[in-house]
This record gives C-alpha cells, structure tokens and sequence, in this order.
C-alpha cells in the first residue's frame, strides 16, 4: 500500500467565514433603528376638578380628525395639504389678525427680545379615526413647526434649524433657543365621540 | 525568483496568520452576545405609519415597546381580526399596561427611570380608540416620555 498522509485541513479561508459572520453581527446590532415622532404626554391631573389655566379661544388652533378620517381646521373641513400653511400662519400670525394667535415679548438669548406666540395646537380625534391619519396629521404639524424654525435659523445664522448638532454645547443653546421662539405646542386632546358609530 | 532571493539573503518571515480566525471568533462572539434581537414572539402584524419629521430614537435599553395590530393569520382564527395589544410575548389588555411598565421600570437604573421611553409600535390601520385607551394609561403610569413609531417616507426597508 502507497504511503498516504493524512492532507492538514486547510484553515486558511476560516477566517474570511468568521469575517462574513462578523459582518453579519456588526450589521445586525443597527439595523432596526427605532424611528418615530417622538411626543411628551401631559401629566394626569391630580385632581379632576382641577383645570388647567384658561386659554383663550384665539390662541386654540382646533384641529379636528373625525372618525370618517376628515380633517377640520376651527371647524371647516380642510385637505391635508393646506393644514401646514394654516399652522404657520396661525403661529407666526404676521398680520396680527385678531382671529389668530397671540404674542408675547420674551427675551431669549441669541435673539434678544423677540415675540413668542402664545398659540396652542389642540388636536382632537375620535375613537374611530385612523391611526395612519392621526400621524400623517401629527407629522403635519410637525412640519410646520420645523419649517418655520428652519426659516428663523436660515434668517438669523444662514443654517438650517436641523444642521445644528445638540452635542455641541453652544450649538446645543441655539437649539433650545430657537425652540423656545417658535415653540411646538401641540395638545392631544383626550378623546371626544363626535358624530356616531 | 530564485536569482531575486538569492541577491538578498534577509527576507521578513510572513506574518503567522494562524491565529487570525481566533482573534475574528472571539469579536465574532462579543457581537453575538452583545446583539440582543429584542424581536420578541411577534403575534401580531404591525405595519407602521410613514412619516418625515422622524427622529431616532437614542438609547435602546431604555425603550419599552407596545405594540397593536392584526393578530397574525395564524392566530386569528382564535383571536379574530380586531388590532390588539401585544406587551412581550402576549396578548395583553389595557389594565396589563400598568403592570408592564412598572417591571420595564425595574429593570432600569434609578437614575435613567426617568428618561424612559415607550415606543407605540402601533399598526396604521389600527383606530384611535385603542391608542388614547393607550395614551391614558400610560399617562397614569406617568410614562410620559412616548415616540410613535413610524418610518421614513420613501425608503422600502422595514
């Protein structure tokens, strides 16, 4: 019988398969990066008798999603298209028609004295309203909101509100400031059965 | 060749490469262990809603999910087609809301209790009705700090 020895295993390609299971690992630890709107609820009243401060009705920009999925804007049905310029209107309020949010002058640092509106978003819903309406109205108004801090930050320091980095510390200010100019008030009203079903 | 190696008498040794596969194991197994698929036995359908004013959400460790949905079809036979809560691995009711935030809470250090997160995983084709049942008890709870979970428009990945 020939002499055969016995061939050694062949290691040299391990470690490009423990390379690819690698990859796969390294891959897998970000690959469902949870995204959404993030949202802060009100805190439950300690007492139910206890309401809040009163708000005037012209500072309250209603915004209303029946359970039919139709959305009215201070009680006029409205297309979903419209709904981001009536909000920026409502908040900036350039005319000053009294029909529509009032203003404050608040000093905030960058800014100097500048007027913040005292305007309030007051979503509403009904039991029966699609959640993919609700959101696409929450992003909506999202929206609105973020393009008219956009604009205010193009104005004041020729960037976009959204290139400023909130990890760096001076950036980080500008941030909170242009947020509290144009705050985002938006109130999810607890729910209300309007019309049947 | 030969002439070439013959000219020059000191060649480098190659780098023993032998123990190369180990050292790719052992990152290998620190991604493997310190990956956590949080893909908990999903029993119901979500499809959530897109949207484009998305933010990421930061810190995993301190986002709890709730989820609402069909029920899959394997299972609607038994629990029908109305979107339902998931919490974990089971179905659960609106009352189990309380119960399941106060052991998501007790698993997380004091300090960053209050930076908890809840992530509603929330079907588009589900109604308001479950989410403000939701929203309500949440608020009860005093888990305030919530993100509706959605995707970016546009992009085809899930």
């Amino acid at each position: 019988m020939a002499r055969r020895e016995i061939q050694p295993i062949n290691a040299g390609s391990m470690a490009d398969i423990a390379f690819l299971l690698l990859t796969f690992f390294l891959m897998a630890t970000t690959m469902d990066v949870d995204t959404g709107l993030p949202r802060l609820l009100p805190a439950m009243p300690e007492d139910k008798e206890e309401e809040q401060s009163e708000i005037k009705e012209r500072n309250v920009f209603v915004v209303l999603i029946n359970k039919d999925d139709q959305l009215f804007v201070e009680t006029e049905v409205v297309d979903i298209s419209a709904l981001k310029g009536l909000t920026k209107k409502f908040i900036m309020n350039p005319d000053d028609d009294p029909a529509l949010s009032e203003k404050r002058p608040e000093y905030v640092e960058y800014f100097g004295e500048v007027m913040v509106s005292k305007g309030v978003i007051s979503l509403q819903n009904d039991i029966g309203t699609s959640y993919g309406k609700y959101i696409e109205v929450q992003n909506e108004l999202a929206l609105a909101v973020n393009e008219l801090r956009n604009e205010l930050c193009l104005q004041k320091f020729g960037r976009r509100f959204d290139n400023f980095n909130p990890l760096n510390e001076t950036e980080n200010e500008i941030i909170e400031a242009v947020k509290k100019v144009i705050p985002m008030a938006i109130s999810e009203a607890e729910p209300k059965k309007t019309g049947g079903n | 060749m030969s002439r070439f190696r013959a000219g020059k008498k000191r060649t480098l040794p190659p780098i023993n490469t032998a123990s190369l596969p180990d050292c790719i194991f052992l990152l290998l197994f620190f991604f493997m262990v310190t990956t956590h698929f949080r893909q908990t036995n999903i029993r119901i359908m979500v499809q959530t809603p897109r949207a484009t004013e998305i933010k990421k959400l930061e810190k995993k460790s301190l986002v709890s999910y709730i989820y609402v949905g069909q029920p899959i079809p394997q299972l609607q036979a038994v629990y029908g087609t109305e979107p339902r809560i998931q919490l974990n691995d089971a179905f659960a009711t609106t009352d189990d809301i309380r119960d399941f935030i106060s052991s998501e809470r007790e698993q997380m250090d004091e300090a960053e209790q209050k930076q908890m997160t809840v992530s509603l995983k929330i079907d588009q084709d589900a109604t308001m009705g479950i989410v403000s049942d939701i929203k309500q008890e949440l608020r009860k709870t005093s888990a305030l700090k919530i993100n509706y979970s959605a995707k970016r428009k546009g992009s085809g990945m899930k």
